[in-house]
């Protein structure tokens, strides 16, 4: 194994991997709250909603994450025009492509996070939502007050494997060009062709630093905050 | 505690990477190229699939480009006719990885002659000395060469690659780069005006402006000086002097000078003088 290729400050290995981080934070609360919204979509008495959440999450949770990334930077923002950035700015290409790129995460990612939010509303007795009603509370009333809550509570282990997926899936955003650690990664088998084991190992362990603390935590709050029946 | 299973962990990773890399290489080594193409043996040349004018599959099934009929002269050097060559997909992060596992014979793929890949390959040639350039729209008149980078134009670049690095070394302050993951979707963000130009090797590039005839160009003046060589097996010193002796006819029969007419001419590319062997 040799790292000598770090020495020398030509790699930021460190700011490679803090993209990585911000992009896991930002697609992460945005899928939350979308997929949160979504399920609660599924669940709901309209059929119109039931519908939309029904296509939307079988479309894009079957589509290629790679496909929907390039489709952000090339179709969306290339030939449809949407841009989530000053034009004029001088780091106009960077902003819109992290942004791009957190906005294609949580068009993919919210479909995993309403299907483990739907099946913790499945785990809530359906009595609790009877006995809601019958106290006059509305169907956003039921849902925010009464199951969200217990359903949330049910499938931490379950979001958890969701954030670590989506975490080492921000290294798709690298097609886009935002310089995260797998656009840093690429630049390092193309240049230090002579230490390739080691840079594969070194980004390995990069993700597993970032992944397993991520996993202990959110088991250990699983446990915690179980409703326990 | 932890540091000590950690460094274990690495170790096993690295013996495990090592053995695998032993298993895979032990079929092919004890038989020289030579003897492969005499035994009747298909020969396996690694090149580019997706470079119009260098190394193109086509949709037919066939091959074409410059890079294709360096590797065909080669091959018919060493003794094979076309038939018995297979081409093999080499992407820039496979190539080292195939010439030492012996999954290829030799690469011809836009293979950049650089101090850190001669620790793991040899090098025959170089057979073609190519330059960073960039591709521009036929109407743009504003980027006449790397001197007019500046006042926040975008580029754009394949991630990871040399050109990419280049820009982001040398021309950070006057310039934005957009990064893609293949050049097509770079052609088709300066089409689309998303960038003003496309920036890699001058031969890559010609090859997308013959694609688009009237709509693309390319500037014209390049700077950087890549150096194409072939691709081998460490320690392979036989071959190697059996394909500079190849490229140097090919050079001097008009084969050289023929293929890129036909390959890179219609994009209008200057033909330069073939460069000199040094590997």
């Amino acid at each position: 194994m040799n790292f000598s290729f770090l020495s020398g400050g030509r790699y930021d290995l460190f700011g490679a991997f803090w993209v990585t981080v911000q992009l896991t934070f930002f697609a992460g609360v945005g899928s939350l709250v979308w997929g949160t919204i979504l399920a609660g979509m599924r669940v709901s008495p309209v059929p119109l909603m039931r519908g939309f959440g029904t296509v939307y999450v079988n479309v894009f949770r079957n589509t290629p994450l790679t496909l929907i990334i390039v489709a952000m930077s090339v179709v969306v923002s290339n030939k449809l025009g949407l841009v989530l950035a000053n034009r004029a700015s001088f780091t106009f290409i960077t902003d819109n492509n992290f942004r791009l790129a957190v906005l294609g995460f949580v068009v993919y990612t919210s479909t995993f996070v309403c299907e483990a939010v739907r099946s913790g509303i499945n785990t809530v007795p359906p009595g609790q939502a009877e006995a809601a009603r019958a106290l006059g509370l509305r169907f956003s009333q039921v849902l925010r007050i009464v199951v969200l809550p217990q359903a949330l509570r049910s499938v931490v282990g379950p979001l958890a494997s969701v954030l670590i997926a989506l975490t080492k899936n921000t290294t798709i955003a690298s097609t886009i060009g935002v310089g995260e650690a797998a656009l840093l990664m690429s630049e390092m088998t193309e240049n230090e062709s002579n230490a390739l084991v080691s840079v594969f190992t070194l980004f390995a362990l990069g993700f597993l630093v970032l992944t397993l603390p991520t996993g202990l935590l959110l088991g250990w709050l699983a446990r915690r905050v179980a409703v326990r029946r | 505690m932890r540091k000590r299973s950690v460094a274990t962990g690495i170790a096993a990773i690295a013996v495990l990477a090592g053995s695998l890399a032993a298993c895979s290489s032990s079929g092919t080594s004890g038989t020289s190229v030579t003897d492969k193409v005499q035994s009747g043996k298909k020969l396996v040349v690694g090149i580019k699939f997706d470079q119009p004018g260098l190394g193109k599959k086509n949709p037919d099934g066939t091959f074409s480009g410059f890079d294709v009929d360096v590797a065909k002269y080669i091959a018919k050097q060493l003794g094979a006719n076309d038939a018995s060559i297979t081409f093999k997909e080499a992407k820039s992060a496979d190539r080292e990885t195939f010439l030492e596992h012996g999954d290829v014979d030799f690469i011809v793929a836009t293979y950049s002659i650089t101090d850190a890949r001669k620790q793991k390959v040899d090098f025959a040639g170089p057979y073609f000395v190519a330059h960073q350039d960039l591709l521009v729209k036929s109407d743009n008149t504003t980027i006449t060469g790397p001197e007019s980078l500046s006042g926040n134009k975008k580029l754009c670049s394949v991630k990871g690659s040399t050109s990419a690095q280049k820009v982001k070394d040398n021309y950070a302050k006057g310039v934005q780069l957009q990064e893609y993951g293949t050049y097509s979707d770079c052609v088709d963000a300066l089409i689309s005006g998303a960038v003003d130009a496309v920036t890699t090797d001058d031969t890559i590039l010609a090859g997308y402006a013959a694609q688009h005839p009237g709509q693309l160009r390319v500037v014209g003046k390049g700077f950087s000086d890549e150096n194409y060589g072939v691709g081998l097996k460490k320690g392979s010193t036989d071959l190697k002097a059996q394909i500079d002796t190849a490229i140097r006819k090919m050079e001097s029969d008009g084969a050289w000078q023929a293929s890129l007419e036909k390959n890179l001419g219609p994009a209008g590319y200057k033909i330069p003088s073939p460069p000199a062997i040094t590997e």
